[in-house]
């Protein structure tokens, strides 16, 4: 099977999809003659011509509703945003538009739109570039959000992600641009809301998505050395969250960690943490821990930066604390 | 310039049309003042933004119109969609709630949409459906067609950030939208003067390389005469325009403030209903022989026998179904991942 970077299986997804359906463009900031900020986007303008790879000026909330506009007249719109950091400009038409118009038009206007970019750090970008939004994107009903964390992953989902009828929220990483996995030539899609069982163990479940997927397989990897196995529960989609999944695991094995990249509060792993709470209490040996982002906006200083993250090391720690070693 | 444009139109009057413009703003008038009613009896709930005064806004530019063009606009909706011909049951219905409004009494006064009709709908947030016009306008130019997106707002709209953005992308991107500024001369309670550097609005389309223009929106003969020339730029040439049109509204904002007094003067007020709108069509139709008394009043009672339908109807539906609480949240795409592709147009 092929290995290639998770940036060129997104650009595989975005161009089958547009060579699949005519009414699929792709919108944004640099995506055309740049060929994409973290070129995601390479070569498609030369594939497809300027009305389907379009430049917009620096205004997110602008072609946000652009796309919005698109989608309900028809079209199937792929917005990118440089950085979901800057989609906050924009989040107004995401969530009074994007995710609201089915509803308010009894049923009549779906919006077939896909909003993509990346999310969460990188390094040393400091406070307004290193932010996670996949708790703020899946509070509200009406879109669905999704959180690939290797090629194989992002290739399936985001071709699914532009066949839906409804609004998506795509979340990438630009440290997993140059990621590399296996990703098979022929085509396939992976369904959303099905979350991926990366590794199998019995001692703990680690309940994660996304870019924090790596960091719980290395994890894992680690605590294997030492004979403790965990499950690795990659949710993929965090809305909807595939709660049998987690159901499945921490049923398993008695104990969980839930690991993601964002701030604590109201964050990802309080929903999951509640799943567990209403769906396994009778079987939990431990509470379960949280792991995430430090409550500060990102500093800087390296030192500072990768106290506040969220890493391997403190996800050992974690399970070692669910399972009353240390 | 608008008195000019109306001499104009008057030379060429036309009975038929003219019969057709005031039976729309008539049952505008007619439909809202009992929407009034059923606000005061409690049978319309939430925010309900009256549209009174400003019927020729509607009428005129809606009255150029194909059937295949979109029309987007406002939550102050209830004129243009039935200036667009939705079924005044159907508008009612939504008003009150009730299972056959026409988004299923999920949206209620400010979010009329209809498909059938490219009706996009009432939005709700102070310049977000202005970007979504530009998109239709995207989508138009996309296909290769030739229709033409309307996208209606007040004039506080122009101070916002989505107003900014849409139009310099339609203007960079020559896309066949009319952005029509319903100018009624205040946000809310806020007048122009007090929220806008400039005032005359149309103007601002020079900021975006947009063609603009000015009328008096009383004069339904005026806005057509505005509209269609906007309206032709847009189907032959694909380009945009910023129309101002000057009206002014004779109800309060919303349901819950003093109609004047506060941030309007009473005797302002009474100046401008000088100027109704179904007035003065009324009364061009008397002087050209087109309008008798009785033909006059008897089309007043037809409007006012809609509306008491449509207020029947409505009040006869049911309410919605608990079960429609879940539903359309989300489209059922479970089908759709294996379907055949689709051609853009």
């Amino acid at each position: 099977m092929p290995v290639i970077t998770y940036r060129d299986a997104l650009n595989q997804a975005l161009r089958e999809e547009m060579q699949r359906d005519d009414r699929v463009f792709l919108m944004g900031e640099e995506v055309a003659v740049y060929q994409g900020a973290y070129k995601v986007s390479k070569g498609l303008l030369q594939e497809f011509g300027e009305m389907r790879v379009v430049d917009t000026p620096i205004t997110e909330l602008g072609f946000a509703g652009v796309g919005v506009g698109a989608a309900m007249v028809g079209l199937r719109p792929i917005i990118e945003f440089m950085t979901w950091n800057f989609a906050v400009l924009a989040l107004d038409q995401v969530l009074n538009s994007a995710s609201k118009l089915l509803y308010m038009s009894g049923g009549q206007f779906n919006v077939p739109i896909v909003f993509r970019g990346p999310n969460g750090a990188a390094l040393q970008l400091s406070a307004q570039h290193s932010q996670s939004f996949e708790s703020w994107l899946a509070h509200m009903p009406g879109v669905k959000v999704l959180t690939p964390g290797t090629p194989y992953d992002a290739k399936g989902l985001l071709k699914s992600a532009i066949r839906d009828d409804n609004p998506v929220c795509f979340l990438e990483g630009e440290m997993l641009y140059n990621t590399k996995g296996e990703v098979p030539e022929e085509e396939y899609l992976i369904p959303i809301g099905k979350a991926d069982l990366k590794r199998e163990g019995d001692a703990c479940s680690i309940i994660t998505s996304g870019k924090m997927a790596l960091v719980a397989m290395q994890a894992a990897d680690q605590l294997a050395k030492d004979g403790i196995h965990v499950d690795v529960v990659d949710l993929r989609t965090v809305r909807p969250m595939d709660v049998e999944a987690i159901k499945t695991s921490v049923e398993k094995t008695n104990r969980a960690v839930v690991l993601e990249e964002g701030w604590e509060i109201c964050g990802i792993g309080t929903q999951v943490v509640d799943y567990i709470q209403r769906d396994c209490f009778d079987v939990l040996d431990a509470p379960v821990i949280r792991v995430h982002q430090a409550d500060v906006p990102m500093p800087y200083a390296k030192n500072l930066e990768r106290a506040a993250k969220p890493d391997a090391a403190k996800t050992i720690a974690a399970i070692r604390k669910v399972m009353y070693l240390d | 310039m608008a008195k000019k444009k109306s001499d104009q139109s008057k030379s060429a009057s036309d009975p038929t049309l003219n019969l057709d413009l005031l039976r729309s703003m008539l049952l505008q008038r007619r439909f809202e003042e009992r929407c009034a009613e059923a606000y005061a009896l409690g049978k319309i709930g939430g925010f309900c933004h009256l549209y009174i005064g400003q019927e020729a806004v509607s009428t005129g530019t809606l009255s150029l119109l194909r059937p295949d063009d979109y029309i987007i606009t406002t939550y102050r909706d209830h004129g243009q969609a039935l200036a667009r011909g939705m079924a005044p049951r159907s508008v009612m219905a939504e008003l009150f709630g009730r299972i056959d409004g026409c988004a299923r009494g999920k949206g209620g006064s400010m979010h009329m949409f209809d498909k059938s009709l490219n009706f996009l709908g009432g939005h709700g947030i102070v310049g977000a459906h202005v970007p979504l016009a530009t998109g239709v306008g995207f989508a138009i130019k996309y296909r290769g067609g030739d229709q033409v997106c309307i996208c209606f707002m007040g004039e506080s709209v122009v101070n916002t950030g989505a107003f900014h953005e849409a139009l310099n992308m339609a203007g960079l991107w020559k896309l066949p939208v009319v952005y029509v500024i319903e100018n009624n001369r205040y946000g809310m309670g806020t007048a122009l003067e007090r929220a806008s550097a400039i005032h005359d609005i149309f103007e601002r389309g020079a900021s975006y390389n947009i063609p603009r223009a000015v009328c008096d929106g009383q004069d339904v003969f005026a806005v057509r005469t505005a509209a269609q020339e906007a309206i032709d730029r847009a189907r032959t040439d694909s380009l945009p325009t910023l129309l101002e049109v000057r009206t002014y509204r004779f109800m309060g904002h919303s349901m819950s403030d003093a109609v004047s007094g506060t941030y309007r003067t009473k005797a302002e007020l009474d100046e401008y209903m000088k100027r109704d709108p179904i007035a003065l069509l009324r009364v061009h139709m008397h002087e050209n022989n087109e309008l008798s008394d009785e033909d006059l009043q008897k089309l007043d009672e037809e409007m006012k026998a809609v509306c008491q339908d449509a207020w029947d109807f409505a009040d006869k539906s049911p309410e919605p179904p608990l079960e429609a609480l879940f539903e359309d949240v989300l489209v059922d795409t479970t089908s759709d991942a294996t379907a055949e592709p689709v051609a853009a147009d």
